[in-house]
This record gives C-alpha cells, sequence and structure tokens, in this order.
C-alpha cells in the first residue's frame, strides 16, 4: 500500500472558513476536492503538502445554472453532474462528449471541475474544453473575486493563475446562437489520459462560421494557442477544405513531446486529425440543434 | 486419440459438470482471507527501501536517521544480512540474487535496506530518513548491445565473470534444419520482438512472517503459487530446520506466475521478525509489484520459414536473445534454461527445426517465465503463428487456408515433433474447421473486400496454437532438484463426507471445486460433500505448486488416482459387508453392486460408516477409508485450440478496436466447463493487453517507465468484445482423467491472433506490440520500430 507523508488536515465549512484557510496556511496548502489527482500525487510521495483543506461541504460551489446568456458551473461540480446535466448537454454536448473519456465512473463521481482545471495537467481534458468554449474562471480571494479567461487561467504544466490564499469558485461560458461543439479524444485504453485530444465550438451566423474556438489537449501549448486555426474558420463557410486548413494549422501550432503514449509526429498529425474530426461533428450540432446531445 | 462428444451434464453435478464454484460466496461477500488480512497480535511492519538508479556502485549507507525514528524497530541493510549469510539467495535457475545490495544496485527498485516499525506509515516515513552514496555506472539497457565487447559487466559479485552472458541453449538438429533451408523455394525471415511485459496480479506481493522465538517454528503467511517448494528452499538456504518452518498461502489474488519465485521481502520479513521477535508484515505497493517483481517474456527473436511454393511448410529455425535482468531468476524446469520454447515448431507437420537461445544480464528486474506462459510456449506460439501470417502474406495465399494444408493430421498421434516432444492426442484441422464455421469465415473475407473499397480497416487474424503443460516426469523435470511430481491424501469420513488434501495452490482457478468434483467423479458422492484443503505445508503432501498449467495435469491426476485407491478399498469392505468376492462386485457412480443384483449394494457412504465400525474386516485390510499418493506424470499434456479475431482499425488515427473474438480450445476432458470458459475468458482478455496495451519499458538510463496502472495498462470490460468460444474434447490417452491444463492456454493462443488481425487490416507484415495507436499509426505510414 502506497501511503503519503504526514500532512495537516481541516475542513472547511463556508467559502469564507477555506479562505481564511488557505491564507493562513499559504504556500503550503493545498485544497482538496475529488482528490483523484491529489491524492494519488501524495500517495507516491510526488506532492507533500503540509495542509490541505477539504472543501467537500462546500456545496454552494456545487451548480449548473443558466444565467442570462451564460453557463455558470460551481467549481466543486462532479463530472458526473456535468455528465448527467441535460441544461450543459443542450448548450454544449463538448462537455458530454469529454466527461464520457475522463477516466472511469468512480473517478467522475468524485472528481469535480474546478479540481481539474486547478491540477492542471497538460493531458487534462476540461482544459481543453473550457479554452474551446472561451469560458472564464472566477477566482476567489480575500480581495473578493476576479475573472480570469482559459488563456491566462493555464500559466503551463501542473501552473495556474489562482495563487496562494485563493481558489477557484466558478467557471462561467458564454451562450451563442447558433453554436455547436465537440470534443474528440484518442486514448491507448477506456480511461487513459489523452495521447491527443481537441475540444471545438463554434457558431454559425448566415450560414458562415460567426466564431471558432480551439483546445487540444496532451500536445503542448504556444503562446499563440490555435488563433490561427481559429482565424482561419470566421468568416468562412464551413467545408472539409476550411476543416483541413484549421487541422493543418492547429497540427503546426502544437508542441507535442516523444513519451511512452506516442511520439512527436503522431501526436501532431492526431493534432489535426482530431481538430478536423471535432469540427466536422461542432458544425453538425449547430446546423441541427435538436439533436445537439 | 480423435475428438469425442462431451455428455450433456446436469445442473448439480456428482462429478463433472456445470458447478458453481464452491469458493466463491466468500469472495463476492468480501469474506476472502490474503495475507494482508492477516494480524497478530504485536505485529509489526516492514517496508523496502530501493534503488533509484539502475546501476549504481554502494559508496555508503547511513542508517542512523531512520534508527533514530521514534516507532522504528529495525534497520536492516545488505551488511547486516552479509554476517548471516543471507545477503545473496539462490535463484530458480542455480544462480544467485541479492537479497538486500551490498556491493552495487543492478536495476531501478533493487531492494537496498529493510526497515521495520510499529506502523506502514512509520516504516515508509523511515526509509525515507536512510541515507544512500551511489556512484553511478553506465547501465546496460538494450539487450542487443549486452554482450558488445565494452558493456559494462553487470555480475562482477561473480568470480572471474568479464560478460553479460548467461547461458546457450538449442533444440532440434541444425543441419537437417539447414539443409531444408539450403533447398526451399521460399524462405522467409522476420525479426520479432515479444516486449516485457508483466503478470500484474491484482494483489501483489507480501507476507507475514511469525518466528517464535520460545519453540523456534516459522510460520509465514505468504503469496506463494508453491508453498512446499518455498518452505524446501527456506530450509536449504536460510539453515532452517524444515519440520520449523509452516507456510500457509492463504487466498491469492492472482499469480499468473508472479507469485513462484521467492523475493528478498519475504527473506527480510522473516530476519526482521527473528530480530525483533515479532511478527513482521510486509506488502508491497503496486509500483513495488510492476518494477521489482518477476516480469514475463523479453525475447528478441529472429524466426525464419522454409516452405514449398505450394505452401508446404518443411522447416522453421529461430535464433532468440533471452533479456534475463540483473540476476537469472526464471522458474522453469533445470534442463530447460528457455523453457518449454523448443515447441515453437507449432501445431504443423515439418521436416526439420532448430532453435538457439542466447541469454543475457541487463540492468532491469530480474524473473521471467511468468504471466501465464507455460514456460516460454507464449513466446513460441507467437513466434510460429507470426511466422507462418508471414508465409502466407509471401504466399499471397489464405492464412486459414496454408494453416489447414500444414496442420498435423489426427493419425500422427502420438506424434514425435522435431525438438523432443511427445504430442499426446489432437484432432487439430476438426478444430480449426469448427472455429472457421463458427466465426463465419468466408463471410467475413467478403465483408473486409467491401470495407476496403470504402477505405475502411477491418482485419481478420487467426492462431493456432499447441500448449506444452503439466510439468513434469521427474525423470526430466525438476526445479532446483525438486522432481516435479505431486501427492495427494484422500480421507473420507464415517459419514461419507470427505476431505482431500492438495499439494497445488489456487490463485483463483477454483481448485476447491474442480478437485471436488474429480474426486466425487470417482467416489459418487456429491461435491459440496468434499472439502478440498491446500496452501498449508503443515496440513497438505508434498508437491510443486500451481503454475504452468500443471494443476489438473498432474495433482488433478493425483487426486483421481488417490480416489480410485479409496474406491478400490472400498470394494473390499463392500465385499466384507455383502459375503461376497470383491470379483463379483461391480462399480456404478457412488456403489458397489451384486453383479447380476442389483438391489444388493453398498455406498459409499455405508462403506465408509462399516470402515470405521465393527464389521470384521478381511485379512491385511486396515480399517477406515483412505488413501495416499504420488502421482508422476509420464508425459506433459497438449492441449490446443484455434482462435479467430475481428480488428476494426481507425485510418485517421490507428486506434485498435477488437470486434469479435472466436476461441475454440481442446483441453481433453472437460471437468468443469463453467471454470474453464472463466479461465479462458481470463486468458484472452490477457492477449488483449499484450498485443495492444501492456509492455514493461525503459528509458536510456534504465528508468522503469511502467511502475503503475496508468502507465502498465492491462485491459478491462472496455476494451474486450464478449467472446464466442466452443470446444472439442480430445482427451489425453496417458493421463487417468484425459484432462489437459487449459489455465493458460488463451494467454498463450491469443496474442498471434490479435496481431494478425490487426496487421491484416492495415497491409503490413509485421510491427511489434503493443499495437497501441501510436504504433500501429507508425506501422501504416512505414516507420515502426521495436519497443524498447
Amino acid at each position: 500500500m502506497q501511503v503519503p507523508a504526514s500532512f495537516e488536515y481541516r475542513r472547511a465549512q463556508s467559502v469564507p472558513d477555506a479562505l481564511a484557510l488557505l491564507e493562513r496556511f499559504g504556500e503550503d496548502a493545498r485544497v482538496i476536492a475529488g482528490g483523484h489527482s491529489l491524492l494519488p500525487m501524495m500517495k507516491l510521495r510526488l506532492a507533500r503538502p503540509e495542509f490541505l483543506v477539504d472543501i467537500n461541504d462546500l456545496h454552494e460551489l456545487d451548480y449548473l445554472r443558466q444565467e442570462g446568456a451564460e453557463l455558470c458551473i460551481g467549481a466543486l461540480t462532479r463530472h458526473r453532474g456535468l455528465l448527467e446535466s441535460e441544461l450543459v448537454g443542450r448548450l454544449f454536448p463538448i462537455f458530454h462528449d469529454a466527461e464520457r473519456v475522463i477516466a472511469d465512473p468512480p473517478v467522475r463521481n468524485r472528481g469535480t471541475i474546478g479540481g481539474s482545471l486547478c491540477q492542471a495537467d497538460p493531458a487534462e481534458d476540461l482544459s481543453a474544453v473550457c479554452t474551446a468554449v472561451r469560458a472564464v474562471a472566477v477566482v476567489l480571494g480575500a480581495g473578493g473575486r476576479r475573472s480570469v479567461p482559459m488563456a491566462d487561467f493555464y500559466r503551463g504544466p501542473y501552473e495556474t493563475d489562482v495563487g496562494a490564499g485563493e481558489m477557484l469558485g466558478e467557471i462561467r461560458v458564454p451562450i451563442l446562437p447558433d453554436s455547436g461543439s465537440a470534443y474528440q479524444k484518442v486514448e491507448r485504453k477506456t480511461g487513459d489520459w489523452a495521447i491527443a485530444a481537441c475540444g471545438a465550438a463554434l457558431s454559425l451566423a448566415d450560414g458562415r462560421i460567426a466564431s471558432a474556438g480551439i483546445g487540444l489537449a496532451a500536445v503542448g501549448v504556444s503562446a499563440a494557442g490555435y488563433r490561427r486555426a481559429e482565424q482561419a474558420l470566421v468568416g468562412r463557410e464551413p467545408s472539409e477544405e476550411v476543416f483541413a486548413e484549421a487541422g493543418r494549422l492547429a497540427a503546426e501550432d502544437c508542441e507535442p513531446v516523444t513519451d511512452t503514449r506516442g511520439t512527436a509526429a503522431y501526436k501532431r498529425h492526431l493534432a489535426g486529425e482530431l481538430t478536423e474530426r471535432a469540427l466536422r461533428l461542432a458544425v453538425e450540432r449547430a446546423l441541427r440543434p435538436a439533436a445537439a446531445a | 486419440m480423435t475428438a469425442v462428444e462431451e455428455p450433456v451434464v446436469e445442473e448439480r453435478p456428482i462429478g463433472y459438470g456445470r458447478l458453481k464454484r464452491k469458493e466463491d460466496p466468500r469472495f463476492v461477500r468480501g469474506k476472502g482471507h490474503y495475507v494482508d488480512d492477516v494480524q497478530l497480535p504485536g505485529m509489526l511492519h516492514g517496508a523496502v527501501l530501493r534503488s533509484p538508479l539502475a546501476h549504481a556502485r554502494i559508496v555508503s549507507i547511513d542508517t542512523s536517521a531512520a534508527e533514530a525514528h521514534p516507532k522504528v524497530r529495525a534497520v536492516i541493510t545488505g551488511e547486516a544480512l552479509a554476517g548471516l549469510g543471507l545477503a545473496w539467495m539462490p535463484t530458480l535457475s542455480m544462480d544467485t540474487q541479492a537479497v538486500l545490495a551490498t556491493d552495487k544496485v543492478r536495476f531501478q527498485g533493487q531492494e537496498v535496506a529493510f526497515v521495520v516499525a510499529d506502523d506502514h506509515y512509520a516504516a515508509r516515513d523511515a526509509i525515507e530518513l536512510i541515507d544512500v552514496e551511489y556512484e553511478p555506472l553506465p547501465p546496460v539497457i538494450n539487450a542487443r548491445h549486452a554482450l558488445d565487447a565494452d558493456a559494462p559487466v553487470i555480475r562482477d559479485d561473480q568470480e572471474g565473470r568479464t560478460d553479460n552472458h548467461v547461458f546457450d541453449w538449442e533444440a532440434g538438429d541444425k543441419a537437417s534444419t539447414d539443409a531444408v533451408f539450403a533447398d526451399a523455394d521460399v524462405v522467409v525471415a522476420q525479426d520479432m520482438l515479444y516486449p516485457r511485459v508483466h503478470p500484474a496480479p491484482l494483489e501483489t506481493c507480501g507476507c507475514v512472517a511469525d518466528m517464535d522465538p520460545v519453540d523456534g517454528k516459522l510460520t509465514l503467511w505468504a503469496t506463494t503459487q508453491a508453498p512446499h517448494a518455498h518452505r524446501t528452499l527456506y530450509a536449504m538456504v536460510a539453515g532452517l530446520p524444515e519440520h520449523k518452518i509452516r507456510v500457509i498461502s492463504p487466498d491469492i489474488g492472482g499469480g499468473f506466475g508472479n507469485k513462484v519465485g521467492i523475493y528478498p521481502g519475504y527473506v527480510c520479513a522473516i530476519v526482521g521478525s527473528i530480530l525483533t521477535h515479532k511478527p513482521v508484515k510486509w506488502v508491497e505497493d503496486r509500483s513495488e509489484n510492476l518494477m521489482s517483481t518477476s516480469f514475463a517474456r523479453d525475447y528478441h527473436m529472429h524466426g525464419e520459414i522454409a516452405a514449398t511454393r505450394e505452401g508446404r511448410i518443411r522447416a522453421v529455425r529461430v535464433k532468440v536473445l533471452a533479456d534475463h535482468g540483473a540476476f537469472n531468476a526464471t522458474a522453469q524446469p533445470t534442463k530447460y534454461p528457455a523453457g518449454f520454447f523448443h515447441v515453437f515448431t507449432g501445431s504443423y507437420d515439418i521436416e526439420a527445426a532448430h532453435c538457439a537461445v542466447t541469454g543475457v544480464y541487463t540492468n532491469k528486474a530480474p524473473g521471467g517465465v511468468a504471466y501465464a506462459c507455460s514456460f516460454r510456449v507464449t513466446e513460441a506460439v507467437y513466434l510460429i503463428e507470426r511466422l507462418v501470417d508471414c508465409l502466407a502474406d509471401e504466399l499471397h495465399t489464405d492464412p486459414a487456408e496454408l494453416r489447414m494444408k500444414n496442420l498435423l493430421r489426427p493419425e500422427q498421434f502420438p506424434y514425435p515433433s522435431k525438438t523432443g516432444w511427445e504430442y499426446d492426442s489432437g484432432d487439430y484441422p476438426a478444430t480449426l474447421r469448427k472455429t472457421l464455421e463458427l466465426a463465419g469465415y468466408d463471410a467475413l473475407r467478403r465483408e473486409q473486400a467491401e470495407r476496403r473499397a470504402r477505405g475502411e480497416l477491418m482485419g481478420i487474424g487467426l492462431s493456432f496454437f499447441t500448449e506444452t503443460v503439466g510439468a513434469g516426469p521427474r525423470k526430466d523435470m525438476d526445479i532446483l532438484g525438486l522432481g516435479m511430481a505431486d501427492g495427494c491424501e484422500l480421507r473420507v469420513h464415517p459419514t461419507g463426507k470427505a476431505v482431500v488434501r492438495l499439494s497445488v495452490q489456487t490463485q483463483g482457478q477454483g481448485h476447491e471445486t474442480t478437485f471436488a468434483q474429480i474426486v466425487a467423479e470417482e467416489l459418487g458422492i456429491p461435491p459440496e460433500d468434499i472439502d478440498v484443503v491446500h496452501g498449508d505445508t503443515d496440513q497438505t503432501p508434498f508437491g510443486l505448486g500451481t503454475y504452468g498449467s500443471r494443476s489438473t495435469p498432474v495433482s488433478g491426476a493425483a487426486a483421481a488416482m488417490v480416489a480410485r485407491k479409496v474406491r478400490d478399498k472400498a470394494r473390499i469392505i463392500a465385499g466384507a459387508m455383502l459375503e461376497v468376492s470383491t470379483e463379483d462386485l461391480e462399480w456404478e457412480k457412488g456403489r458397489w453392486f451384486v453383479k447380476g443384483d442389483p438391489t444388493a449394494s453398498r455406498t459409499i457412504q455405508e462403506i465408509a460408516l462399516a470402515a470405521h465400525g465393527s464389521l470384521e474386516l478381511p485379512d491385511g485390510v486396515e480399517g477406515h477409508l483412505e488413501a495416499t499418493t504420488v502421482y508422476n506424470p509420464p508425459n506433459l499434456t497438449f492441449p490446443y485450440g484455434a482462435y479467430l479475431c475481428v480488428v476494426d482499425v481507425d485510418p485517421g488515427t490507428g486506434a485498435v478496436t477488437v470486434r469479435r473474438f472466436v476461441a475454440v480450445d481442446d483441453c481433453g476432458t472437460r471437468i468443469n466447463p463453467m471454470i474453464i470458459e472463466g479461465q479462458v475468458h481470463g486468458g484472452l482478455a490477457d492477449g488483449v493487453g499484450m498485443a495492444l496495451t501492456e509492455i514493461i519499458s525503459f528509458d536510456e538510463d534504465g528508468n522503469c517507465l511502467s511502475g503503475s496502472f496508468m502507465d502498465y495498462l492491462v485491459p478491462t470490460a472496455l476494451e474486450v468484445p464478449a467472446w464466442e468460444l466452443d470446444h472439442t474434447v480430445t482427451p489425453s490417452p496417458h493421463h487417468p482423467i484425459g484432462a489437459k491444463g487449459v489455465g493458460e492456454s488463451a494467454t498463450v493462443g491469443s496474442p498471434p491472433a490479435i496481431v494478425n488481425a490487426v496487421l491484416d487490416a492495415i497491409g503490413v507484415r509485421h510491427a511489434d506490440m503493443p499495437l497501441t495507436p501510436g504504433r500501429v499509426w507508425l506501422a501504416m505510414h512505414g516507420g515502426v520500430e521495436a519497443p524498447q
């Protein structure tokens, strides 16, 4: 049995209580929610937080609701909640695509969207999804709340914009008319981290692509993201040629590395292939919103 | 012998048939009792400090901080063990292995020190307090370079050693094989690697050692597939008297060969108990199991097949480079350093064959011959079944037709193979035909052509395997001098209930059910009336344990024979009861009756009571109803099967989906078809894992990259199709009940069928396992390399 090094543990009673604990313990504290990333790392003794602040009792952070033209997702929302939500599936089928291939049911029962985004694993699926749908992270701290677009939230592997004494509170996703979204992933076996994955979200106006977002997982991130691929889509009529062009640009702009999951060349190929597939499906869904989920 | 029809069996059989497993009620209720469930008063906990480096000299070890930990009771190093003569131990292959490193570490994960503490957490904390200074040495990771002149010498502990060579071994006739190759129409050669994989049982290895300081008796609860062999080895190695050692193997959560050998942790726990006068529990974690315990395969093979232009296979020759890791700790009969690899001629009627195997040391974990391989038959079957497909590709012929043309014919049995085996029985063409019919082979080929026209990649793969199981005849087979025969004891109680005591050890195979059924079949009493005792050296007769699918071929035969002894004695007692000569008695399941007068009879239960009662017995007949036996198998058994796999490959990503898998097995007489099916299901899933996802890989520094289930990918229900099983029955002529082993058939037979299917889909002659999406995609684009 793998066992962690010793640590202090506090169960937060409210959001202000959690923030006060995080403030008090500073850099040595970690928030724990589902624990499916943090605990294995602690058991392997790769992570050694001195203080764990458990937020599982903060039910006020576990919600899914539409507020005007935004989908609001509480940070403590479990994967299972996202997967079972009719609202989420109708507005953003990309979340359901991704949730179906995130780990396994026991993990999805406990793991949370906030934990996934804050863990910031470079192969993490929901970061790519949130990037594609242009989500905004709401970060809570002693000084109040601040909104951070996904592009700024993710600072690199295992690094986010959430500072000491802060925690992620909410994810807000803009709802666009005539939109569609999709997520495509290749993994070595069910529940594995992605070899590569692509999320795409777009909206249509007058038969043309009005806006487009692309997020990839497990293939590195360049400073410019996938702006070139996104720009190649906007203003164009959806077509196989346009998808292929966007795929080609996404493949060029990713920065994969060779590892046991595959070679850099293969992952780069997948980046293009999966971008094309995700765009194709997203457009299909945008055109047939009734059958979206 | 030709195939026979299996008789229809009843729901609650007295003997063979589909009986629910007797052990399952406790498992499904969470009431199994495993090593880690053992709790003893005052028990302490051990943890192993392991080497972070693959190859390094140990400069110094400072244990003072660990010893100062308030909960630590003992810290054991190699130096301390050397004082007891226990720093090194013999392996199952006549080599030595470090228990705790003294001079060098030779693989990442090697045992360096052992801490005994009040609890598991403290033990784990304390191993981090041990300060080891290492002087890194260049490692040997790629077996292909192990014999280079400038390769670092790994085993410089051995006097005079200047290289990493372990052994050379040959089988078959080189001259006649070379002669056939020289005048063959067609020769196809192929390099292939059977990568290093791991049995990965759900329960990791561990033990609880309890040395009684007063009577000097050691009780060891251990995850072992071979409790008796372990006891004898502890006696020989540690100098403990054998009658003062009791090895108990409680419920075992999967073994697959991983629990055959003796691991340093067991020895350390024993020493810990001797030093502290307390019981010591040591249970390794998942990473320790994957990184340090017995791996499997790691065979670099160069195979060649010679044939006529018409597709008649004439000869096969093979060169193998075998990566044995840092210590040669493979488990196999002494005379066979490459196990039974020389069954590589497979199921085909050929003129000549030859193989040459060279074993080498590398800076990787020791072990080998694990993972349900029947002593390297897995590698052999993979080799021949890939070569046959390569030949089919070369000749542009259908692989099913090519196999059918070359299979041994029923009248050739018993068949002396070109590498020295005598196959006992089989009707191979009938089994292959059954598989092809069940699969709808011709329709599948038509569907494949239609899909190809649409740009879809569908593949159909076949394998036909012959297994070599049930080691084995004492004259040929021993492990460290212990002959591979197994004992069995049967006692019928006065009320007609019985207890049968076995030397073999179940790890999930269902022995408590199968062995009760064997005795039930012979004595005609219900299986639920028969208690099966196993896994405790104080309670069972000597024998070498369960691996290599040997339980039914060896111990199963012993159980049948001992039951027949009891039945013969029952006949004498029945004769006395009925006041007739034994000659006048006839047996019917469960009772002896007077010939010509079936109403005059005595049941086994009546006879048992009389045997324990006041009945006057004939001269020389002792009371009670019991017997013992030792079974020395005259030959191995040769189960076989024909497997067919259908896959779909995503042309854009290389991802493989196993759509169908048809398996027709022939294991001779079938004792419990439900258990056989369960074993086949498990083995087929193993095959999917090996073919598609599993590999223990290393980087160039010797870091193990597969030390968790996030990196070592065993398949789940979602990776496998609904299995389509069927069988033929060709009893073994030399086995008392005609049964052959089946535990490993599917693991052995399935990988080549899956690989053949994937390669058929993508139109590539060969690519090495595991066929992950990335490796399939590379193979499709001509750039695949052997995995490392």
